[in-house]
């Protein structure tokens, strides 16, 4: 018989092994894959990884694409950490471009105050369209997994409204996308680097959402509210006020995502400015376990994974089959995630305690 | 059907919770198992239900040595357990509760027509289309034993079943339980009421720190015995407190609030708590008291009448307005409501003063204040917890006696209280009931809202009875009177 089993914590050195043995078995089965198609692995491996962090411009380049992860990541574990689900990051983030893209085509303003305007109008765009879902979720309980879903495809309907009408390019030919912004509008690179200023917001965030949540009154209502929201409201807390600050500054967090996408990544707004960022956003989050520094690491493995999966396809592999390597990978994390907090025993005699699950009391 | 369980160890990582342990139920008896929290007895027939495992030893049942591996083997053998916590889902009907994992079955007109019969056979009075959120402790109980009964359990287990019930229907309920024993169903009773054992029970079972210690036949022991097998030391009865009352200072005055499910939970009542006394206030679960305790909590709204804490009305004032004022509340659900699982001790303590100095100054919180604050509170409370440790992996008992210390700890002028000790083994109710009679005899107004009439018997200064939502009668301490309070409880008139 298979028996499943919660086991005590393992040792980190231990973790450490069954993590790489789960990355070792993913990268076999994907060469089997790789083989069959009549590509040599090896060589395709060889080129996912120099393309990832083969050389100094192949790490900037990841820490880039780490950006957007990292940030959108923090927001959605923030809003986990108060039991909220958002699952509109992706949404948030394209408001966030949206707004601030306005100023980058319309202003003529120098760089210094046209930057922290576009900054502010980010945070704005994805905080606004946080607070649609936030305010029925605080007054009625609405569910906010569905509202915020939603309204991802509105708010990427909107970009396409936008990129294919009044903004589109006029020497384009009709490509959806606006004109390049000016340069007063492209985040500057961090000296002798190829990595956009917008890259110091996530340790800045990091650190701030830490202490938020570990030192402060808004972090204590935050927790005790993800928790059990019938002790924060025995506690007196203000439970709507908290679940609506929560999922906007969530919300606000994924919109500054946005801006830093198209004011330091791609100059201009267009369709498809984010791949899913919002949704691997919540992987990230849930494989950090919503530890802020570890969403930031994770969301940098992420993006390494993300460009060694670009590397490949220019090497003249699929991208479907770029795809499927990038599945088993995070399915190889996901399940050495599990054999660490978990372990099967097969044996009939003399078996080990079979855990119950532990189930919650009744109101 | 005859169980036996032979030398049964079970360690935890934390502990050993049993150590060779041995117990044996026959055919046609009840069989009370009777020991502190914290003795094993859960654990033992957590075992024999197939929720643990156990690690050495054997289960026997109707002379065959079986090993279960889940609990589904175990109901399939005929064994069947009410939990203490009960395990329904309070978003499915009773009905639907009671069909559930049973095969293919829904809940269509003709099974709820046979559980309809059922319950009726059973003598358990429960509203098969309400859903179980909606119930009380009390009606969830029997909606867990029904359960059973619809499998066909030739081994009954119940731990605790009495703790939510009023006096008539914990004896009702152990008059049904002796009933099925003698129709030849094997009843096994986790208790720790002496009483109740001694007159339900056919044989009992001590156990005390993993071990059952001694089985004796019920008519043969005494409540002394049994209680000093039991802790090793005989309890000292609870001393009644003797402070001469002060004034007024919880005033409910006219107050309607509504329910869940019907339109009033509570029906113009009217109570006060003088500064210094200690008023229980007695009821068959389900009749408005858990309504009444959460609006005076500000949990559930008022939609007439008057409240007021110290003079002060508070009909229509939030939650903190209320704490300010100086009203602490113990609420029933201590695991959910009272505490949260996921924060340490010293977290939890500062639930009601997070926001104030010297805890929080402009928004930030000072980790040195909240340790200080938990050392002192635990300190003055003599409550002993792993520091760094989330709450919910502490015991029932442990849990409460934070709770209390938090509540106290805030230096109130009224207490509510709402079943205090349930669930609670001798040793952590004596201490809950001693921190109660304290801050009364330190001049806090004291509510106890309980379904445990002893304990109200025990604590109280002047006894309130609710029925449907009103209160019957308020009687003086001279005037208690069992059998005239069970009369009153079951909706007699005063």
């Amino acid at each position: 018989m298979i028996h499943v089993e919660r086991r005590a914590p393992l040792r980190p050195p231990v973790a450490a092994v069954v993590r790489l043995a789960g990355v070792a078995a993913a990268l076999l089965l994907g060469g089997l894959f790789l083989a069959a198609t009549g590509h040599p692995p090896v060589a395709a491996y060889r080129d996912m990884v120099s393309g990832a962090l083969g050389s100094p411009y192949a790490v900037q380049q990841t820490l880039v694409k780490a950006v957007p992860l990292a940030l959108t990541g923090l927001g959605v574990a923030l809003a986990f950490h108060a039991g909220l689900w958002n699952i509109g990051a992706e949404g948030q983030l394209a408001m966030g471009a949206c707004l601030s893209s306005w100023a980058a085509l319309t202003l003529r303003w120098p760089g210094w105050a046209l930057l922290p305007l576009m900054a502010g109008l980010g945070l704005l765009g994805g905080a606004a369209w946080a607070l649609i879902p936030a305010v029925p979720r605080a007054l009625f309980g609405t569910n906010e997994i569905i509202t915020t879903l939603l309204l991802n495809y509105v708010a990427l309907l909107w970009v396409d409204y936008l990129v294919f009408g009044p903004w589109a390019d006029p020497h384009a030919f009709s490509f959806p996308y606006s004109r390049p912004f000016p340069e007063a509008a492209r985040l500057p690179l961090l000296p002798g680097t190829q990595v956009h200023l917008g890259a110091l917001c996530v340790p800045a965030l990091a650190l701030g959402i830490s202490v938020l949540l570990r030192s402060t009154r808004w972090g204590y209502e935050i927790r005790v509210t993800g928790s059990s929201p019938e002790a924060a409201r025995y506690a007196g807390m203000p439970v709507r006020r908290t679940v609506v600050g929560v999922l906007v500054a969530s919300g606000a967090i994924a919109g500054l995502a946005g801006m830093i996408e198209v004011s330091g990544v791609i100059g201009r707004i267009q369709q498809g400015i984010s791949p899913g960022y919002g949704y691997a956003a919540i992987i990230i989050a849930w494989l950090a376990r919503l530890a802020p520094w570890a969403t930031v690491a994770v969301a940098v493995g992420f993006a390494a994974v993300l460009n060694g999966e670009f590397a490949l396809q220019t090497s003249g592999v699929p991208a479907a089959l770029a795809s499927i390597l990038q599945a088993l990978i995070l399915f190889s994390v996901l399940t050495s995630e599990f054999f660490i907090a978990h372990r099967v025993v097969l044996r009939r005699k003399r078996r080990e305690a079979w855990v119950p699950q532990e189930v919650p009391a009744e109101p | 059907m005859d169980v036996s369980l032979e030398k049964i160890r079970k360690a935890f990582p934390e502990t050993v919770a049993l150590q060779e342990a041995s117990f044996a139920a026959r055919t046609g008896e009840v069989h009370a198992l009777l020991g502190e929290n914290g003795a094993g007895k859960t654990t033992l027939m957590n075992v024999l239900a197939g929720l643990y495992r156990p690690d050495a030893g054997t289960i026997w049942v109707g002379g065959r040595r079986r090993e279960w591996r889940s609990p589904a083997d175990a109901i399939a053998a005929g064994i069947g357990m009410v939990h203490q916590h009960f395990k329904l889902v309070p978003s499915l009907r009773v009905s639907e509760n009671l069909l559930l994992g049973t095969r293919g079955a829904w809940a269509g007109r003709r099974e709820v027509a046979r559980l309809r019969a059922l319950a009726r056979e059973a003598g358990l009075r429960v509203d098969l289309d309400a859903p179980v959120w909606q119930l009380s402790m009390g009606e969830r109980q029997k909606v867990e034993l029904l359960r059973l009964l619809w499998r066909d359990a030739r081994v009954l287990i119940l731990d605790e079943p009495t703790s939510v019930l009023t006096p008539q229907e914990g004896e009702a309920l152990l008059g049904t339980l002796r009933a099925l024993a003698r129709a030849g169903r094997t009843v096994i009773v986790i208790s720790h009421k002496l009483d109740e054992v001694l007159r339900y029970a056919d044989r009992v079972t001590v156990m005390r720190s993993g071990r059952a210690v001694a089985t004796l036949a019920a008519g043969e022991a005494t409540a002394r015995d049994l209680a000093s097998l039991m802790v090793g030391h005989v309890p000292p009865p609870a001393v009644r407190p003797g402070a001469a009352p002060g004034p007024e200072v919880l005033v409910v005055d006219r107050l309607s609030v509504p329910g869940d499910r019907r339109a009033l939970a509570v029906r113009d009542v009217s109570l006060t708590v003088r500064a210094g006394e200690i008023v229980g206030l007695a009821g068959v679960a389900g009749n408005g008291q858990r309504e009444l305790a959460e609006a005076v909590a500000g949990l559930r709204p008022i939609v007439a009448g008057r409240l007021r804490i110290g003079g002060r009305s508070l009909e229509g004032a939030s939650v903190r307005d209320r704490l300010a004022s100086g009203l602490a509340f113990i609420p029933e659900d201590r695991q959910r409501v009272g505490l949260v699982g996921d924060l340490t001790a010293a977290e939890n303590l500062i639930l009601k003063r997070y926001h104030r100095p010297p805890i929080c100054r402009r928004g930030l919180l000072d980790p040195r204040a909240i340790r200080a604050h938990a050392e002192e509170a635990l300190r003055r409370f003599g409550v002993t917890v792993p520091p760094r440790a989330p709450v919910r992996t502490l015991s029932g008992g442990t849990l409460q006696r934070l709770l209390v210390a938090r509540e106290l700890g805030e230096n109130p002028r009224v207490i509510v209280a709402l079943s205090p000790t349930r669930g609670l083994d001798v040793r952590a109710t004596a201490l809950v009931h001693h921190a109660l009679q304290e801050a009364a005899r330190s001049g806090v107004a004291v509510l106890v809202i309980s379904e445990d009439l002893d304990e109200l018997l025990a604590l109280a200064d002047r006894l309130a009875v609710m029925h449907e939502g009103r209160i019957s009668a308020v009687l003086a301490r001279s005037q208690f009177d069992r059998s005239r309070i069970g009369y009153l409880m079951a909706g007699g008139a005063a």
